[in-house]
């Protein structure tokens, strides 16, 4: 199966075309399509990741007999075991898809521990997302179309996952972008929710002029001949953490690549689509922008992690610009969590925070426990959107100050696995969020050049304070207190319940997937995620010798716990017992300034909006109007003018002129040389018979003489 | 062969004389004259190259018969007889040009190919019995028979065009 | 010896054509024709006795008969032209001319 995983993403394509195309006619609207198809995906990742399993014990063992007949004696196969120094060979295939005077470009399936993994989420999260929204969006005046999307949107997030070349992720990066624009816009009637749609499209573009350049980059950068440069991600790699590439130029594209990261995945500065994107439906948010598309960005990074770690001297500095990134995120993510009204937006700022961590994980070369964290978010993300969305449901609305509270009463399943989705994602031992949490925390500490990412510790740990107690007070404003709505809510059906439960015990159970080593269970338990999943290749940093795995510290595990209960024991103290100051922003002015800067997200709409599209929109718009309309119309204006001069002239001197005297010579000439020979044809015999005998004569001559 | 040179050019003098007589004097009966004195010229060469049969066949055919046919023709043409004639053209000297150069071609490649062959002493033909004519009519009936027919067959061909040609028209 | 034989050959040859592109009577004109075939005559002749082969004589033969049937079938044109234009002056027949 392994080789043939590229089967994957082809189901849910091919149920698009067929949803589209038929699904109007179908009994259930062509949501039986693509759950079938998104089902069928699922348990072929499935088979894949068992599979995958086999493929690396197969490696590990192959790796640790060489190791053992290379080194002697048993300290070979201990130093083997507990060092796990064996290769994995990704699986890969690839057709050539043009050829040109020595390009070869090719696209391919590359399939590798982050492709296996994010197989399985992908597929997991959206059948969980496709059989919630039958419920959800049922009854909707597009429902198929949505179906049709969703499928769309599965296959090419499958497409990324598995792209062996850089192009391929290209493509299937805008591919998710515009399924992320037509779902967002699904009810485009409303001017807010196409507003928000393009929004999330241009901003996205923006970044992805980053990732144009940091491809070219990249593509010019690997080798001196058009035969020697690649796309391919595996041989981009290699030679980065080969030497092989200048380090200039993997600083060039690593900082170029960081701007797509920035718009896909949410990162400040080019974050402000993601809290507007909540006006599409919220599977769509529990689908693409908590779980997959928004790590698409994190994927890549984690894809190309060779040209980031040589580029950004990940493994020897105590600061880099993906961190400094990704720390900037957390905090600002998590301030503008504490403003919000909206349920969707706080879990939407939220989304951003932690995406935050990844990428600082990323920045501190922490892969797995970046991918670790990418994997437990997912779950728990996923689960507190849909709950969110089964709350909205009932209540018709998401505005949790005016219309929630209190609706733990009615609504228990959504109730429990909310609170459970929100433990994890605080970081309570032993749900999923401390494991990846702490993981994170340890790798800011531990690795690193001189002091290492100590500052990024600092931002982790102040993060998982934040967190805890936005979320906090969200469930509170939205489970807890008087119910301040209207109406008589109740607990959704099987159909969304369902799910939530699922993803509520993934997020309980998932963090057990990277136990880190203790003594207290076997090892072959430990670091399951990280032995299964992390690339073991020449392509994967773990050459390098300053790459380093974080080890568990409980230490900080520790602290972060204590810290991030201590958050939610503010939010408790000041939301059910009214205690500290309340209503601080209507009594100081400084809190009230604090209070608005926030509310207006930092003024970053502000700043695109009116500063640089509207400084462009007016001068640069003006002037660029002046010089059509002068210079360039000028130009053509002239040109039009000289032309008619220049044919005017031709016509009259040239052409009556010269050509047609030319013609009338030649006509005269034929017409002189017609009478000239008239003569020959006499009628007199004698003349014939001396043409006759005079060019005999002549010819015979000539034979003689000449010849 | 010294007298074979002789009346050669005795007779050679008196055959291109007349030619160039007949091509040029004025009056058109002369002018018939001096070709029969031509013809009479070129019988004496058919002798001294051993060709009696062909020089009696002259005399008969030519001057017998083409000659007086001529002179039937001048006298039923009502050509003038007499000096004031005008028989040349005005563009006679197109006619000499063309007439030189080809004389000229034809002399060189003359004297180039054979000028320094010989007519050999004696006729070598196998004659038949001794004599010319038996030679003649051996060949002419046996390996020339078929020309001879069509010859014949030519001259019924002649004859009867000139019979239809000059009757008068049944006007 | 052979070659005066043909020189007075070409010479008679060209003599006949000058008469047939000179004059202007067309029995004149049949006249140099004869002139012509006389000049061909010598040739063939000549050879004959060069080669010692009775062929020429014999085609000398042949071309006398074709000669007479030819000044046959012309005089009695040359009578039609006569009869018809009243005169044998080669320069009013150009009924041809184009």
């Amino acid at each position: 199966m392994l080789e043939y995983a590229w089967i994957i993403p082809l189901l849910p394509a091919a149920s698009f075309f067929l949803i589209l195309l038929f699904g109007k006619r179908l009994p259930f609207k062509g949501s039986e399509l693509g759950i079938a198809a998104v089902g069928a995906a699922f348990v072929l990742a499935v088979v894949v990741n068992t599979q995958w399993f086999d493929h690396v014990n197969e490696a590990e063992h192959a790796g640790s007999e060489e190791a053992a007949a290379s080194v002697e004696g048993s300290e070979g196969s201990e130093a083997a075991a507990e060092d796990e120094h064996f290769t994995v060979e990704p699986i890969t295939e690839e057709v050539t898809w043009f050829q040109n005077d020595g390009l070869d470009i090719e696209v391919g399936m590359l399939l590798d521990g982050p492709a296996v993994m994010m197989l399985f989420v992908v597929t997991l999260v959206s059948l969980l997302v496709h059989v919630y929204s039958t419920d959800y969006v049922a009854g909707d005046r597009r429902y198929t179309h949505f179906f049709a999307f969703l499928s769309l949107f599965t296959a090419s997030m499958l497409g990324l996952v598995m792209a062996k070349s850089t192009l391929q992720l290209i493509v299937c990066w805008e591919l998710v972008g515009v399924c992320s624009f037509v779902l967002i816009g699904h009810w485009w009637e409303e001017k807010a929710n196409s507003d928000a749609a393009l929004k999330a499209f241009i901003v996205n573009r923006v970044g992805d002029v980053g990732l144009l350049c940091g491809v070219v980059t990249l593509y010019f950068a690997s080798g001196a001949t058009a035969s020697e440069r690649t796309f391919d991600i595996l041989e981009i790699n290699t030679r980065a953490l080969a030497g092989d590439i200048s380090h200039t130029a993997l600083l060039v594209a690593a900082c170029a690549l960081v701007a797509a990261v920035m718009s896909k995945s949410g990162q400040f500065i080019l974050h402000v689509w993601l809290p507007d994107a909540m006006a599409g439906p919220t599977p769509v948010s529990a689908l693409i922008h908590a779980a997959t598309m928004v790590v698409a960005g994190i994927f890549m990074v984690g894809r190309l992690y060779g040209v980031f770690y040589q580029g950004l001297s990940i493994g020897i500095s105590t600061v880099n610009l993906l961190a400094v990134v990704g720390g900037v995120t957390v905090l600002g993510g998590a301030g503008l969590a504490f403003v919000q009204n909206d349920i969707k937006k706080v879990l939407a700022y939220s989304t951003v925070s932690q995406l935050g961590y990844m990428v600082m994980a990323l920045g501190i070369g922490a892969w797995t426990a970046a991918f670790f964290h990418l994997f437990t978010h997912a779950f728990f993300k996923a689960c507190l959107f849909l709950g969110s969305g089964s709350v909205s449901h009932a209540v018709h609305s998401f505005d949790m100050r005016k219309d929630m509270g209190g609706l733990r009463k009615w609504m228990p399943h959504t109730f429990w696995t909310f609170m459970i989705a929100t433990a994890a994602l605080i970081g309570i031992f032993p749900l999923a969020g401390f494991w990846s949490k702490d993981e994170i925390l340890a790798g800011a500490s531990q690795l690193g050049g001189n002091g290492n990412y100590v500052a990024f510790m600092v931002v982790g740990i102040t993060g998982a304070m934040m967190t805890a107690a936005y979320m906090t007070r969200c469930v509170y404003l939205t489970f807890f207190g008087e119910f301040r709505g209207h109406g008589h809510p109740h607990e959704s059906g099987p159909r969304i319940v369902v799910p939530l439960w699922i993803l509520a015990g993934l997020a309980v159970v998932a963090g057990l997937a990277n136990i880190p080593r203790l003594a207290l269970w076997p090892d072959s338990f430990e670091l399951r995620f990280e032995h299964f999943y992390e690339p073991k290749g020449a392509y994967f940093p773990s050459v390098l010798p300053s790459f380093a795995a974080p080890e568990f510290s409980p230490g900080i595990a520790l602290a972060s716990t204590l810290i991030g209960l201590f958050g939610i024991g503010l939010a408790y103290m000041w939301f059910w017992r009214d205690a500290g100051p309340q209503h601080l922003t209507e009594r100081s002015r400084v809190a009230h300034a604090g209070y608005t800067f926030l509310v207006n997200k930092y003024y970053f709409d502000h700043l695109y909006v009116d500063v640089i599209a509207g400084g462009v929109k007016g001068p640069v718009a003006r002037a660029s109007n002046w010089i059509n309309q002068n210079v360039i119309d000028g130009v053509v204006n002239g040109a039009g003018r000289l032309s008619l001069v220049a044919g005017r002239f031709v016509y009259d001197r040239i052409d009556q002129g010269v050509v047609d005297s030319v013609v009338d010579g030649s006509g005269f000439a034929a017409e002189g040389g017609g009478q000239l020979l008239r003569r020959l044809t006499s009628g007199k015999v004698q003349q014939y018979g001396a043409l006759l005998f005079g060019a005999t004569a002549i010819f015979a001559g000539v034979l003689i003489f000449v010849v | 062969m010294i007298a074979q040179n002789i009346f050669f050019y005795l007779l050679a003098t008196l055959i291109v004389g007349s030619a160039l007589a007949v091509v040029t004097t004025r009056n058109v009966v002369r002018s018939a004259l001096y070709l029969v004195v031509v013809f009479a010229g070129v019988v004496g060469q058919y002798l001294l190259l051993a060709a009696e049969f062909v020089a009696v066949t002259q005399i008969l055919v030519y001057i017998g018969a083409i000659m007086v046919l001529m002179l039937f023709g001048i006298m039923l043409t009502r050509a003038r007889i007499g000096r004031d004639v005008q028989l040349t053209h005005d563009h006679w000297w197109i006619g000499l040009v063309t007439a030189v150069a080809l004389v000229v071609v034809m002399g060189y490649a003359l004297i180039d190919k054979f000028g320094d062959d010989a007519l050999p002493r004696d006729t070598r033909i196998e004659t038949v019995a001794g004599s010319n004519s038996a030679t003649v009519s051996d060949a002419l009936f046996s390996q020339f028979l078929i020309p001879f027919e069509v010859v014949s067959v030519l001259l019924l061909a002649a004859l009867v065009g000139a019979i239809v040609l000059a009757r008068k028209d049944r006007a | 010896m052979l070659n005066q034989f043909l020189l007075l050959g070409a010479a008679l040859f060209c003599i006949g054509v000058y008469g047939v592109l000179a004059r202007r009577n067309a029995v004149m004109v049949l006249m140099s024709i004869e002139l012509i075939l006389n000049a061909v005559n010598i040739n063939l002749i000549t050879f004959g006795a060069y080669h010692g082969d009775i062929v020429g004589a014999v085609f000398a033969l042949f071309v006398i008969a074709v000669a007479a049937a030819e000044v046959g079938v012309g005089l009695a044109i040359v009578l039609i032209i006569y009869r018809n234009r009243h005169s044998v002056d080669f320069d009013d027949v150009d009924a041809m001319r184009g």
